[in-house]
């Protein structure tokens, strides 16, 4: 499917992997319990891990572990649940996490703005959705009261 | 008062173009209303009874003429012709039709004005004193501080979808004004031992459903650290606060269930890592006082004189100036309340020539500001003792010269049914009929300082909680009954009513209040005020004589 990343409309290579079998190639994110539950087994994985977060999900406890994954997915239970805003926050700021953090699930449009200053550089919206419209909501606007998490 | 400079313009204009797609995309269909009503409640637009719901910023109270007049066209042209000024210090449209809402917002971004996080799970308008730089009793003018902290919250990324909304009140006097101890946030100036002005933070206060009084978190914050520490409390807050209840979602439940000891030293941990790349400057806070710095005052010109003969001869106007004006750090100056409590207006209204001829008053005699203030009351803040008699001439034309101000009829009271969709009672019609019964002035002033607030629904948008006298609209079986607390107050000496008993009928109620006065009246000492009474002679006698006969 195409996600926005970097500002750029491209195809995405992730697999989000449940509840089910894990592919034994390609890069797959994982949920935060799966992580918790087979640490040992997913790190002897050749291909890229990523880590899905969720509002309640306590990233605190995974904070040494951040650099095993290139993508680290906030996904929204729904929109107006914004603690995925400070999540995205702490990621960047207190734990120095340099990779992709992607918005997933349920957050809309008119979030992508506020979401690109907190640290998410990566959007994946549900199929279907007006990506080009999605695309210029990273330019609500050009000036702004606080710096963000890459100090723009 | 602060000016826009580019980066401001640029902001609002920008947002104003942002919810015009937002509202075009919802009247295509393209937003559906459970995505579009976050959005619009981020800009102060609710979906009410009758037509959509308008409230508009106005930051810590201040207005200009220029902005005045821009709100008299608005209420011409989009509305009815008149506003409803709230006790958050801004002002509500209530007519206004959706898709012209973006066109309302483009001629307030035309006078730097606003409808910015007016309402939503978001930071809402910094409210402040409205006496500020000019009052007495005064460290500091709180305002600077006030527009910083503006800047910050506005549009802030991370707080945009909080788990409920939060409110900041900043207050820099010793009398406070600004009801800081029922807000999320309460910010007061003060010394250190050290001679050093700082902030004293309180957290957790609130109104609404559960009222309760904010504590202190933090008994001295450097100004410097003003930002690292909201933002630190923000933070907490946002990854803490309930998100399964809305009832339980403020912050004030998350301090009480955290425990304050607890909840403060996360937030001291996190502010602790954050303080160092967050810090205000000196530079920034000078720049910023710049802003609010005095009006050029002219010499006191024998005022007592004058002001003497104008109140000998006229006692109407000697009546209003004791109640309607209050004393001003310069000599030769006063400040004037202009009451929008006037016995055959809802409590806040005010229509669109009163806007229009009030932004003239205020060009004429007080350096072209006006204050709003949390008793929906507006203030002319630097008039000179000289003109008094002058002004107060042209109010009593204008229907602004109640000198009612502190008095029972200076009544908060919310829309209530006759606007509001929450509403279960009636407020304005509550409202009108004390004013009818309470029409003797010789009788309120002898009762003096009595604060009544009225809500028509528990969610308290008239802070009944904190009235010396609150009234709450209940439905019973959908008759409107009302629950009437006591002894509360939003002051230094913050308190919440004591339930007096069973609600009372809608024909009962102001009957029921002249015996909660009688009882008053035959318990108090010389010139003591109705709170002071009820402390000392408890709820008690109140509830014997309300509910002798029940």
């Amino acid at each position: 499917m195409q996600i926005i990343k970097h500002a750029k409309i491209v195809s995405d290579h992730w697999t989000h992997v449940a509840d089910g079998p894990i592919p034994s190639e390609g890069c797959i994110s994982v949920s935060f319990a799966r992580w918790k539950d087979q640490r040992t087994e997913l790190l002897s994985r050749v291909d890229a891990l990523g880590l899905r977060v969720s509002s309640e999900d306590p990233i605190e406890e995974v904070a040494d572990d951040l650099d095993r994954f290139q993508m680290i997915g906030l996904d929204f239970p729904v929109f107006t649940d914004g603690r995925l805003f400070s999540v995205a926050r702490t990621l960047r700021d207190q734990y120095g996490y340099q990779g992709e953090i992607r918005a997933m699930g349920g957050f809309i449009r008119d979030q992508i703005f506020f979401l690109s200053r907190v640290g998410v550089n990566s959007f994946e919206m549900e199929e279907g959705s007006d990506l080009h419209g999605a695309l210029s909501a990273l330019d609500d606007f050009s000036v702004n009261y606080q710096v963000s998490s890459d100090g723009r | 008062m602060y000016q826009y400079n580019e980066v401001d313009q640029a902001l609002v204009k920008q947002r104003v173009a942002q919810f015009r797609d937002q509202t075009r995309r919802f009247l295509d269909g393209k937003l559906t209303e459970d995505q579009f009503r976050p959005l619009r409640l981020m800009n102060g637009l609710y979906l009410q009874t009758h037509a959509p719901m308008l409230r508009i910023a106005i930051p810590y109270g201040l207005l200009s003429s220029e902005q005045l007049r821009m709100l008299a066209q608005i209420t011409r042209e989009y509305d009815k012709g008149y506003a409803h000024f709230t006790t958050r210090q801004n002002i509500q449209l209530n007519w206004p039709a959706l898709e012209r809402v973006p066109d309302i917002l483009a001629d307030l971004a035309s006078v730097q004005m606003h409808a910015i996080q007016t309402s939503g799970n978001c930071i809402r308008n910094v409210t402040s004193d409205p006496l500020a730089g000019i009052a007495a009793d005064e460290l500091e003018d709180p305002r600077p501080y006030c527009e910083i902290i503006r800047q910050w919250s506005t549009l802030h990324p991370e707080f945009a979808f909080l788990p409920r909304k939060f409110k900041i009140a900043v207050s820099g006097a010793s009398s406070d004004r600004a009801a800081t101890q029922v807000h999320d946030i309460g910010l007061h100036l003060v010394q250190s031992s050290q001679g050093e002005t700082g902030f004293e933070v309180l957290v957790g206060g609130g109104l609404g459903r559960t009222p309760v009084i904010g504590q202190v978190i933090r008994p001295f914050l450097e100004k410097k650290h003003l930002l690292s520490y909201l933002e630190a409390i923000l933070r907490v807050y946002n990854r803490l606060g309930r998100r399964d209840n809305k009832y339980r979602a403020r912050i004030k439940i998350t301090v009480r269930e955290t425990g304050l000891d607890k909840f403060r030293e996360l937030v001291e941990a996190e502010w602790t890592r954050i303080r160092g790349s967050m810090e205000v400057e000196v530079e920034r806070y000078e720049e910023m006082q710049a802003y609010f710095s005095m009006p050029a005052y002219k010499e006191a010109v024998e005022p007592h004189q004058a002001l003497q003969r104008n109140q000998n001869q006229d006692a109407g106007f000697a009546t209003w100036l004791r109640y309607n004006t209050t004393e001003h750090k310069v000599p030769g100056y006063s400040a004037v309340y202009l009451s929008l409590k006037a016995p055959d207006v809802p409590p806040g209204d005010i229509t669109e020539s009163q806007l229009d001829t009030v932004a003239t008053l205020a060009d004429r005699y007080s350096f072209g500001q006006v204050r709003t203030t949390h008793r929906q009351n507006l203030v002319l803040a630097d008039v000179r003792q000289s003109e008094l008699f002058d002004l107060w001439q042209k109010l009593v034309s204008l229907n602004l010269a109640t000198p009612n101000i502190g008095t029972l009829t200076d009544i908060i009271c919310c829309p209530g049914l006759d606007f509001c969709s929450l509403a279960n009672a009636g407020s304005i019609e509550i409202a009108a009929e004390i004013n009818k019964v309470f029409d003797d002035i010789d009788y309120l002033q002898d009762l003096g300082d009595i604060k009544i607030n009225i809500s028509g629904c528990m969610n308290g948008c008239g802070h009944q909680s904190v009235g010396h006298i609150g009234i709450l609209g209940v439905d019973k079986k959908g008759v409107e009954w009302y629950q009437i607390t006591l002894g509360g107050s939003s002051h230094n000496e913050a308190a919440i009513g004591k339930r007096l008993g069973p609600a009372v009928s809608k024909a009962k109620l102001v009957d029921t209040l002249s015996k909660i006065l009688h009882v008053y009246t035959e318990n108090r000492t010389t010139d003591e005020p109705f709170l002071d009474t009820m402390n000392r002679i408890g709820i008690q006698p109140f509830k014997e004589r309300v509910y002798a006969n029940h």
